[in-house]
């Protein structure tokens, strides 16, 4: 007689985290990118984010590919190289009941992409939007993004001699109400960010630096996960508590910066920088740009503005989603064109 | 130069012989861009309308805010011919730095109404002159001296009004409907006319022919010009996402669809049932478009030939991923500092094949303003029911200018909202390949986001895909989906609207146009009859692909001509590449392409020159040559 197997673990709306997979990944083994992936999964898994309530956008190139890995219960739009928001947006517009999380890389966002990021952070569009920075482009096999630091090199032995466009600093200029940035290897730091930022109504921008083993892992490259490992300095440890878990254990008040999430949650920020507020936008800002000045990479949640109305808002749209309102709702009755029709005579 | 006096008295002798001429003639109202003349001739067209008579307006302007001439014409045409033509008879002259070049356009026997220190009779002496001290009875009128460039407009509604006896109340009337709701606009306005009439009609005698008499062909018509239509369509199509960057000609097919979703689609609690997003540029509007088409709404653009230009590559993967969205574009003539403001149908080639490789796209061609609506709203049907991206191709012309047409009617189907699979569809079915053909019409069944089943979703990319949406470079599998996309393609033929067959009679000779080429060819048709004695057919093409209707016109002519307003013979190409080979030695062109709008004559010359008939007629002979002596005097 053959034993029943232990149930898989279940999240709270009663899905084991197989619901959440998605399809083999093909980038590089040890790719940042899959361990975002992973986290990911985890994230959504852990608040028991329905997978068909999810819509999955992408640009182009590596990190584009990659929401093919993860939840495959998910609508999924692998778009145009440097356009995702574009995309995102109208898919927003047309169902905005959804949890949208978008994945770009350096080049589809900093270069290619640039002029619709800084558009969709004006907006403060509800997405989750990730950039997978590795300061290269991989699928053409090597070449310097827009996001590359200063005097990091290629494996050829070029040196970049541009300076590095800090994606934080200027989504927290544009508008995007919940901006970080973390490392692919940092579970933690990871999977508490990605938690608080499902439970965020507005832009959440991501920037993750993603080491690229193949063409960007080596000395002399900033982005490498020798570099991340020596020189990542986290200015808050992330806490997330879900509106459905019980609060169990209460912080120190002088360490903890606590947020209140749309949903109920909490964020808890524990300061490693003194003094750093995260709802202070201009002392974001200064932070971001004294660390490049000092040759840091800051990591944590560096703004959060939670007042702010979305693009939703201001839209002022009906409850349920454009897309599927019935035509007694969008086609005006006989009597309207009548109506236009006289006073056109 | 003889005396002013001297000439008009010699007018007057001259013109009392002639016979009037009733409802057959056009006015041209010569201003400066942004003096806001715009409303006051749009007085004058409603006002000939109101007196029965089919009339057309164009508005004649320069890429400019403010300070360059722009010309207004405005024709009144017994037969309800309402195209271009070439000489306009009656001239308002209010730009002093035109005038004199306007005044000299004027065929003989002419009339000028112009502001009086322009002192036109210096320049001929046998046309009509009527000098109105504008600026004096407007500043009468008008104490608030920023008004006056405004009211000043309305004075010579007034004084034109008189002088071709259109009667007084039919302007009244017409003012009074365009101010409905500000009295004290209307009256200042009406104050105006009343000044401006009142001045016609104690200073001058008629000296000229021409009289706006009272029909009865426009009842029941109404006045609309070509982008507010479209909007309309949109509007009674359901859109509900429509993102847009601002473009000349196109901006007003925005405003109109804005302003009738606010009016019509807005809930009792306060609510939008839509959205309309100003776009950082025609790459984001594009996107938006097929994001929203994506995800289930109704969605729209408007542009001109410039942004067509720059959503190429979203057209593709709209093309190739299949997803509805609907994108107007009104042609304008080549890039923003080419002819910006000028009309063409130069967009079809590259809209047909816009973006890269294999991609093709269906292109529906109104050629009328009840068209923009009716194409307006069919093309959501046809992007939902065909899942790709339906350009509706109207241009400047059309879109901007006011045009007489029967009542648009109500859609008389449901929406079409196309093969969408629902949650319940899914449990019956077991599960879903998006790309596979179950029903034969090369036409696969989508899901929305938000589908609540565990096989709801698919992953959308271009081609690179096998039948099940799932990641594939297989040789087979992209073959598979490039021929399923032709056949879709092909199958469109049958879907978009049919060919309007104008004209099929006996004749070996056909014509084959789009658009608004369609008022100038409709007008040329009666003139070859009456003065070749040609009775040509005419068939109108509203949508590419071409419908088989289109192949057996050509195939029952021995000579087709096509008529399109662009260099390269645009059409022309398509048709050949559609035609047999047999029947493409058929066709002949017959190009316009110089920023204004198609005339009757000249498709009438060039029909003529190429069916070789020697000489022109005799009635135009002497037409010319009168002319021409009016010019050498």
């Amino acid at each position: 007689m053959a034993t029943a197997a232990p149930a898989p673990k279940v999240n709270h709306i009663g899905l084991p985290i197989l619901e959440y997979r998605g399809g083999k990944s093909t980038l590089c083994a040890g790719c940042g990118h899959n361990a975002i992936s992973e986290r990911i999964i985890d994230a959504m898994f852990q608040m028991g984010v329905e997978p068909e309530r999810v819509m999955k956008m992408s640009g182009i190139g590596c990190s584009s590919k990659s929401p093919a890995y993860f939840m495959s219960r998910s609508h999924a739009f692998n778009s145009v190289h440097g356009r995702m928001p574009s995309v995102s947006t109208g898919a927003i517009l047309g169902n905005h009941t959804m949890t949208t999380i978008g994945v770009s890389g350096d080049g589809d966002t900093a270069s290619i992409g640039m002029g619709q990021f800084v558009h969709m952070m004006r907006r403060n569009l509800p997405m989750i939007y990730i950039i997978e920075d590795n300061g290269v482009y991989g699928l053409t096999k090597g070449q310097f993004s827009a996001t590359a630091d200063l005097g990091s090199k290629l494996k050829t032995g070029v040196v970049n001699d541009l300076p590095a466009i800090d994606t934080c600093a200027l989504a927290i200029q544009l508008g995007a109400t919940f901006v970080g940035r973390s490392f692919s290897g940092d579970k933690k730091q990871l999977l508490s960010m990605l938690k608080a930022a499902i439970a965020h109504k507005g832009t959440v921008m991501l920037d993750v630096i993603s080491p690229c083993v193949t063409f960007n892992d080596h000395e002399g490259s900033t982005k490498s996960y020798k570099f991340m490992q020596d020189n990542d300095e986290p200015i808050n440890e992330v806490d997330f508590v879900a509106s459905f878990d019980e609060i169990e254990v209460d912080y120190g008040s002088g360490e903890v910066y606590e947020v209140e999430m749309h949903d109920g949650s909490n964020m808890r920020l524990h300061k490693l920088h003194e003094d750093y507020d995260p709802t202070d936008k201009s002392n974001a800002v200064r932070t971001l740009m004294e660390a490049a000045q000092n040759e840091e990479v800051l990591t944590g949640v560096f703004y959060i503005n939670t007042g702010k109305p979305t693009f939703i808002d201001l839209l002022n749209i009906v409850d349920e989603p454009l897309g599927t309102l019935p035509e007694s709702l969008t086609r005006p009755p006989k009597s309207a064109l009548d109506g236009l029709m006289a006073s056109l005579q | 130069m003889a005396t002013s006096n001297l000439a008009l008295g010699e007018v007057q002798s001259a013109t009392s012989t002639r016979p009037r001429v009733i409802n057959d003639f056009s006015i041209n109202v010569a201003t400066v861009n942004g003096s806001g003349s715009q409303s006051a001739n749009s007085v004058l067209l409603k006002s000939i309308f109101g007196m029965g008579v089919p009339v057309s307006g164009k508005n004649l302007f320069p890429s400019n805010i403010a300070g360059l001439p722009t010309w207004y014409t405005i024709r009144a045409s017994k037969d309800g011919y309402v195209a271009r033509t070439r000489d306009a008879e009656v001239l308002v002259a209010i730009n002093p730095e035109t005038a004199r070049q306007d005044v000299l356009a004027l065929p003989n026997g002419g009339v000028a109404i112009y502001e009086e220190n322009l002192n036109l009779k210096q320049y001929r002496d046998d046309i009509a002159f009527y000098p109105v001290p504008f600026d004096k009875i407007t500043a009468a009128i008008c104490p608030e001296a920023k008004l006056r460039k405004l009211v000043k407009n309305m004075v010579y509604v007034g004084a034109v009004a008189q002088i071709l006896k259109i009667d007084l109340a039919v302007v009244e009337n017409g003012l009074r409907k365009q101010f409905a709701k500000k009295v004290k606009v209307f009256e200042l306005n009406f104050g105006a006319v009343k000044a401006g009439w009142d001045y016609a009609e104690s200073t001058f005698t008629k000296q000229d022919p021409y009289f706006i008499e009272r029909m009865d062909k426009t009842a029941g018509k109404i006045i609309i010009d070509g982008n507010a239509a479209c909007g309309m369509g949109a509007v009674f199509a359901g859109v509900t996402v429509v993102a847009w960057y601002p473009i000349t000609p196109s901006t007003s097919v925005v405003e109109a669809t804005t302003d009738l979703l606010k009016k019509f689609r807005v809930t009792p609690e306060g609510k939008a049932t839509f959205a309309v997003v100003q776009a950082e540029d025609e790459l984001a509007a594009i996107g938006m478009v097929l994001g929203a088409g994506w995800s289930g709404a109704r969605s729209m653009t408007a542009t001109s030939g410039p942004g067509i230009s720059l959503m190429a590559e979203f057209s593709g993967l709209g093309y190739y991923a299949e997803i509805p969205g609907v994108i107007f574009d009104v042609q304008r003539t080549g890039p923003s500092t080419g002819l910006p403001t000028r009309t063409s149908q130069a967009d079809l080639l590259s809209t047909v094949f816009l973006s890269h490789g294999d991609t093709k796209h269906i292109v529906l061609l109104p050629g009328n303003v009840k068209e923009c609506f009716e194409f307006g709203y069919s093309a959501f049907d046809l992007a939902e029911r065909i899942q790709t991206p339906i350009f509706v191709l109207s241009d400047l012309d059309l879109g901007m200018n006011n045009w007489m047409s029967e009542k648009f009617e109500y859609p008389d189907k449901p929406l079409d909202r196309g093969k969408v699979l629902t949650a319940e569809d899914l449990e019956r079915l077991g599960g879903f390949a998006r790309y596979r053909d179950v029903d034969g019409d090369a036409i696969g069944w989508r899901t929305l986001p938000g589908t609540m089943h565990p096989k709801g979703a698919y992953f959308t990319r271009g081609t690179g895909h096998n039948d099940a949406a799932v990641y594939s470079e297989k040789p087979e599998d992209y073959v598979e989906n490039m021929d399923r996309l032709a056949r879709k393609f092909d199958n469109a033929r049958k879907l978009v609207p049919a060919p309007v067959t104008v004209k099929n009679g006996t004749s070996k000779i056909g014509i084959l146009a789009f658009g608004t080429s369609d008022f100038a060819i409709r007008e040329s048709l009666d003139q070859m009859k009456k003065q070749y004695g040609q009775d040509v057919d005419y068939m109108r093409i509203r949508a590419y692909p071409f419908a088989h209707e289109i192949h057996d016109f050509v195939a029952s002519h021995e000579r087709v001509y096509v008529v399109e307003q662009n260099r390269d013979a645009q059409l022309e190409s398509l048709l050949k590449l559609d035609l047999p080979a047999e029947q493409v030695a058929k066709l002949r062109s017959i190009l316009h392409f110089n920023g204004l709008p198609l005339d009757a004559e000249t498709v009438t010359e060039e029909f003529a020159t190429k069916e070789g008939f020697s000489g022109i007629s005799a009635s135009h002979v002497e037409d010319v040559e009168v002319h021409q002596g009016a010019v050498a005097s």
